[in-house]
């Protein structure tokens, strides 16, 4: 199957496991990841300010481009994915917007206009909906028996729940299906949906290390060997701050699962506590 | 229209938020992660907009300090949404001339070799205007 892809700036440069082992797992899953030409960065973060049009254009132009390939458009970043989900609903829902924005769009040397077709899926809601849980387990090569993971949901795939619709937002199950579909135990811990303090890390980084060492301190405390994340920012956060437990990206021990990781490389992601990359 | 009264429907425009609906039962602040960091808080926000006591909310550094975590929004029982006025009142700050809080030039020196574009991107999208 194919899907349109948004990988994002942050899976080019300082999250590159993210990417890479997305993809690496994708082809073994078989499904291909085709990335648009001449995508934007989303901004990082959704501004709720109604008249926020142009800095929300790079998502729409994302998603036209799923439309017109007829794709479902997949992301793996949880903050792309809360971006352009988040501008997606806007397109849907605020016709003051959606008119604005497609003024833009008239104007393009291809003229188009969209009005928030495509449907916009997380890596792990591909997994979930598309590929199935117990499909996933069947793929499985190299269980990752004994290990027991934290998921760290954070914020962004969760909330704002009625427009995420990524799963329960105060009660999500998702990471922990699918780590159990990859052999491994999942940890319930009360701080996998609270924030890490975001980009408040920039300018007040006392501030960022109070909520990042609640979480990973919370994870520890309920016998967690390691925490798994999809989003760049919580997981530099949480090392940043001293986080006692090693911080991947669920790509990382989804590709090792899949056996399409070399042994040396998954040994540097589940083992022993590392520096972030 | 005063200025401060033009400021406030502003602030209702872009928001979309009706602070009217509030029951001020204080569940958005007392969820927020940077409370302590706040001087004034998610339901002050709320309350201040409500009231017309707009300029002390434009001019507190607690508007730097909400991380559009949207656990005020979610857990809000009455569906205000606090964030999105907080959002409003960031965004009318930092339009006003030479009023954006972080530059471009001031970046570099907040940087270690580990933070991740995401963060910059958004502080950008969050302390500067567009
Ligand atoms: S969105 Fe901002 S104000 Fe609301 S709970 Fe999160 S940090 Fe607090
Ligand atoms: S949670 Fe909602 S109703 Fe309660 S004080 Fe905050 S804005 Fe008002």
């Amino acid at each position: 199957m194919n899907v349109t892809y948004f990988p994002g700036c942050t899976l080019r440069t300082k999250a590159k496991d993210l990417d890479t082992w997305a993809r690496a797992s994708a082809k073994a899953l078989g499904i291909e990841l085709i990335e648009p030409d001449n995508w934007q960065c989303c901004g990082g973060v959704f501004s709720y300010a109604k008249d926020e049009i142009a800095s929300k254009l790079p998502s729409v132009r994302a998603l036209i481009a799923a439309r017109d390939a007829g794709q479902p458009l997949v992301t793996v970043c949880s903050a792309c994915h809360n971006v352009i989900k988040q501008t997606n609903h806007q397109m849907q829902t605020d016709p003051d917007f959606a008119l604005r924005v497609n003024n833009y769009l008239a104007q393009d040397k291809e003229p188009t206009s969209y009005a928030g077709e495509t449907k916009v899926l997380h890596f792990l809601e591909l997994l979930r909906d598309t590929v199935g849980f117990d499909e996933l387990k069947k793929k499985v090569v190299n269980p990752l028996t004994g290990k027991k993971i934290a998921a760290y949901y954070g914020c962004l795939l969760l909330r704002p729940g009625k427009t995420m619709q990524f799963d329960d937002p105060e009660n999500p199950t998702i990471i922990e299906d699918f780590i159990r579909a990859i052999g491994a135990e999942p940890v319930i811990y009360p701080a996998r949906n609270e924030c890490c303090g975001g980009y408040v890390a920039l300018e007040d980084p006392a501030s960022a290390k109070k909520k990042s060492s609640a979480v990973s301190a919370s994870a520890a405390s309920h016998g967690a060997d390691m925490i798994v994340t999809a989003c760049p920012l919580c997981r530099y956060n949480l090392i940043k701050n001293g986080s006692e437990l090693p911080v991947a990206y669920f790509t990382e021990i989804l590709a090792e699962a899949l056996g399409c990781k070399s042994s040396a490389s998954a040994a540097e992601s589940l083992g022993v506590k590392e520096a972030a990359k | 229209m005063t200025k401060n009264e033009l400021k406030r429907e502003q602030i209702l425009r872009i928001s979309g938020v009706n602070p009217r609906k509030c029951m001020k039962c204080g569940k958005c602040s007392g969820t927020c992660p940077s409370y302590d960091e706040m001087e004034y808080h998610p339901h002050q926000f709320v309350y201040m907009v409500e009231t017309g006591d707009i300029e002390p909310l434009l001019k507190s550094q607690s508007i730097y300090k909400c991380l559009t975590c949207f656990a005020c929004v979610d857990r809000c029982p009455r569906g205000v949404e606090p964030a999105k006025l907080i959002e409003a009142v960031r965004t009318i700050a930092v339009r006003e001339k030479g009023a954006n809080h972080m530059k471009p030039d001031d970046i570099p020196a907040l940087l270690d070799d580990e933070m991740p574009q995401q963060a910059i991107m958004s502080a950008l999208r969050k302390y500067s205007k567009a």
